[in-house]
């Protein structure tokens, strides 16, 4: 059960805070070591949880956390050897930097000139070197975050946990800080569980993204696969930008299926999700995969009204009418077809049977 | 760098007045009228409060008394020389005379023998009887008759006291309050068995350390879980913490009495649990003990409160960060949730000290005379003795030792480091 290469592994986890409802319901989780695996989820999905009880800071109710194969439930934080950054950073504010990081050195009694000199080390790994004197205070929001993360680095954990470690910072600081993060961890090959709920934070950063409902894993997989073949509705309503036509199935041939919507319309989509014939189904289809005037062959075609369009530089975000769905997002590159384009016009529009995924049926 | 002032052309406003001008007038303008919003609450203040302390102070150096009953006499004992060993001269005892003939006229002669009393006991007897006896005198060899009168006047020390006194303002009561006197030798302290002040002064510190100590450490896991418990239950610990303020303190002081004393029922229970066996049940109450506890009960809420609101501030985060990189427990809070309360304690600790340095009701009640504080004796002096001066001296020795900690505290600590929420 406990394989090796996985150094944290969720066996059928429960947690309750209250005793009547379940956070986590049944997680089963192994995380490879030396991976980057975030969770990914809407506010309130269990998250924090999971990573809490990972850390030590709660119990689980159910089940068991195996950490190198070892079980720790009964294993109290401060001898997991477990890294963390906090969300608000928890710098503490009485010390300097310096003193901060070596923190974690000195409750684990290592000799002063090592201290300094692994200190010194983490300072440049982070590029803050000379600024060991500082208060944490007298940090910037970006500096106090890189402080965290070297905090949680320089005690050679091999596993560190973030909790929502760029959520304070502006937009470009935390492209540049996800750059940064995801370097350290290439150069130092730990393993990172991250926690986030900005999806596009999650795609460029992760070897694999968890996605989080509820307290249960809806897919687990590579941020590609996680955009190119969704396992449900959530993920691919949660994941990138996504079209929704609900139908029901008429008929099943091999790995596509014949769709019917409300208004007759039929379309011919990949079956990932379906219960059978009969059944209903959404379908998923991402907006950038739909063809304008479509030449010959295309598997599905229909006619949609233009109903605005959005003029956005590179690209073109037309909002359509399609088969009494009018909020059916289209977006071409921008060849200068916009010339040809009007609001109120009728198009035919058109797209592939393996863009568009036939998953289970969402209200 | 270069001053760009210089060079930068005068701002004006568009009526060409200069800048500053207008902004200076406007701002004037607008801090008169806040002034007049709190002008009625400041003269209430000074009037009752201030002014009433200014004069207090200032009694523990006036002495205004001694020239005003006997001019002519202060101004001829100048002459003396009070380190002959003689009798001053005739010329001393006639302005003498003149000066209590006027002074028993208007009665004012028995009020300056109370308070040469306090330096040389016998003054007030002396004046009085001399008092007497002053309108049947006649002219001629007043020493004579004065030491006829009594024969004090014919002692080189009463006079000598009498010229030591005679300035407007004095040392004397300050020398008291610290157990010293003024000899022809100079200053030295009075005698062992005359002693006072400065053991009560010891002592008041030294209780008021004591208390302030012991209120820091039932106080602080009290805030602890204050700030740490679920609303519901913080709400009603809080409450528990603040009921003490809806009780009289009088009331709250003599439960003490009830429960201290030695038929009272801690004894009671601690001989009924066999702890502590009938015949020598502790003496809680009329001495230091009983005073430390019923004080650290009193100002306990004083503590905590501070602590509480400093202590909700701090994020639980930084404890669990602390245990993440492998401290344990201990610690955890001693390296990184302690050090983070100690403006809270700073707060705490000065109110509670200030508090009990001045304390006066409980140490009367509870404190015996092995547990009273300075402060008793000060009101002693102001309500039974009415040696006033003496008083305000004390006052202003308390006063000042408060400061003085004040400074050393912030030297220390820092006083922007002080937290009350
Ligand atoms: N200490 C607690 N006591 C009771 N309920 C809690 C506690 N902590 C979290 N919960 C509940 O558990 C659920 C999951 O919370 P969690 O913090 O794990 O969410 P999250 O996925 O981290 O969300 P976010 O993205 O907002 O941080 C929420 O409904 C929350 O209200
Ligand atoms: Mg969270």
């Amino acid at each position: 059960m406990d394989d090796q290469d996985s150094i944290v592994s969720f066996r059928e986890v429960q947690k309750s805070y209250d005793g009547v409802s379940l956070v986590v319901k049944n997680l089963n989780l192994d995380i490879k070591r030396g991976e980057f695996l975030t969770m990914l989820g809407p506010s309130g999905s269990g998250k924090t949880t999971c990573l809490m009880m990972l850390a030590g800071f709660e119990a689980a109710t159910h089940g068991e956390i195996f950490l190198n194969g070892k079980p720790i439930n009964n294993v109290p934080p401060h001898k997991r050897g477990i890294g963390m950054v906090f969300q608000n950073y928890a710098l503490f504010p009485h010390m300097t930097v310096a003193e901060n990081l070596a923190f974690p050195l000195q409750v684990r009694k290592i000799g002063r000139a090592e201290q300094e000199a692994k200190v010194k080390r983490a300072l440049e790994m982070v590029e803050l070197a000379g600024f060991g004197a500082r208060r944490p205070a007298q940090l910037s929001g970006g500096q106090q975050q890189r402080v965290a993360v070297a905090r949680a680095l320089v005690f050679e954990p091999d596993l560190v946990l973030m909790d929502e470690p760029l959520g304070a910072l502006d937009k470009q600081l935390r492209e540049q800080m996800q750059y940064e993060i995801k370097h350290i961890h290439e150069s130092l090959g730990v393993s990172v569980v991250y926690v986030t709920h900005d999806q596009s934070e999650a795609l460029t950063m992760s070897d694999r993204i968890a996605v989080f409902n509820d307290g249960v894993i809806q897919q687990l997989s590579g941020p590609d696969d996680l955009y190119e073949n969704p396992q449900n509705s959530f993920v691919a309503q949660f994941i990138g930008e996504n079209n929704k036509l609900t139908g029901t199935v008429k008929e099943l041939n091999g790995a596509t299926c014949q769709v019917a919507l409300a208004d007759g319309t039929e379309l011919r989509a990949e079956k990932v999700n379906v219960d059978g014939v009969g059944k209903g189904t959404t379908l998923s289809l991402r907006p950038e995969r739909v063809e304008l005037e479509p030449n010959g062959g295309m598997d599905n075609k229909v006619t949609g009204r233009i109903e605005e369009l959005i003029y956005l530089g590179d690209h073109i975000r037309i909002r359509m009418s399609v088969a009494g769905n009018n909020d059916f997002i289209v977006k071409v590159r921008n060849r200068g077809e916009r010339r040809r384009l009007a609001e109120g016009q009728d198009i035919e529009i058109g797209w592939a049977a393996a863009d568009c995924k036939a998953l289970d049926l969402v209200q | 760098m270069t001053d760009l002032t210089a060079e930068a052309p005068v701002l004006t406003t568009r009526d060409g007045k200069p800048l500053k001008a207008s902004l200076a007038r406007a701002l004037r303008r607008e801090k008169l009228r806040s002034l007049m919003l709190i002008a009625p609450l400041l003269v209430f203040i000074v009037v009752t409060f201030l002014a009433p302390i200014a004069d207090m102070l200032f009694r523990s150096i006036d002495n205004r008394i001694v020239a005003e009953t006997l001019p002519k006499t202060v101004v001829a004992l100048a002459q003396w020389d009070e380190t002959s060993g003689n009798l001053p001269d005739e010329t001393v005892f006639q302005a003498l005379h003149d000066d209590l003939l006027i002074a028993v006229e208007e009665k004012t002669h028995t009020r300056l023998g109370s308070r040469l009393n306090y330096e040389a006991s016998g003054m007030s007897s002396l004046f009085r009887t001399t008092g007497r006896r002053v309108k049947r005198m006649e002219d001629g060899s007043y020493a004579e008759q004065f030491i006829n009168a009594d024969k004090d006047w014919g002692d080189v020390k009463t006079w000598q006291i009498l010229k030591r006194f005679s300035p407007p303002y004095t040392a004397g009561y300050f020398l008291n309050a610290v157990d010293a006197q003024v000899t022809p030798d100079g200053i030295e302290m009075k005698p062992e068995n005359q002693r006072l002040y400065l053991l009560l002064f010891a002592r008041t510190m030294m209780l008021s350390l004591i208390i302030t100590f012991s209120c820091l450490l039932f106080g602080y896991p009290i805030a602890y879980l204050l700030a740490t418990l679920p609303l519901r239950y913080s709400n009603l610990l809080m409450i528990l913490v603040l009921l003490p303020f809806w009780t009289s303190l009088l009331v709250r002081t003599s439960a003490w009495k009830v429960l201290l004393q030695q038929q009272g029922v801690i004894n009671d229970a601690l001989v009924w649990a066999g702890l502590v066996s009938n015949t020598d049940r502790l003496v809680l109450i009329n001495n230091q003990t009983g005073t430390i506890i019923a004080m650290t009960h009193i100002l306990m809420p004083f503590m905590i409160l501070p602590l509480y609101s400093v202590m909700k501030t701090i994020s639980p985060s930084y404890v669990r960060a602390a245990k993440s990189l492998g401290a344990t427990d201990w610690t955890a809070f001693w390296r990184v949730y302690f050090p983070q309360t100690v403006p809270g304690i700073g707060a705490g600790a000065i109110l509670v000290f200030i508090l009990s340095i001045g304390y006066y009701i409980t140490p009367e009640l509870v404190g015996g005379t092995e547990g009273i504080f300075i402060s008793n004796r000060i009101a002693y002096h102001i309500s039974s003795s009415l040696n006033w001066g003496l008083a305000a001296a004390l006052g202003v020795i308390l006063l000042a030792m408060v400061l003085l900690l004040f400074y050393v505290y912030d030297r220390i600590v820092g006083i922007d480091n002080v937290k009350l929420g």
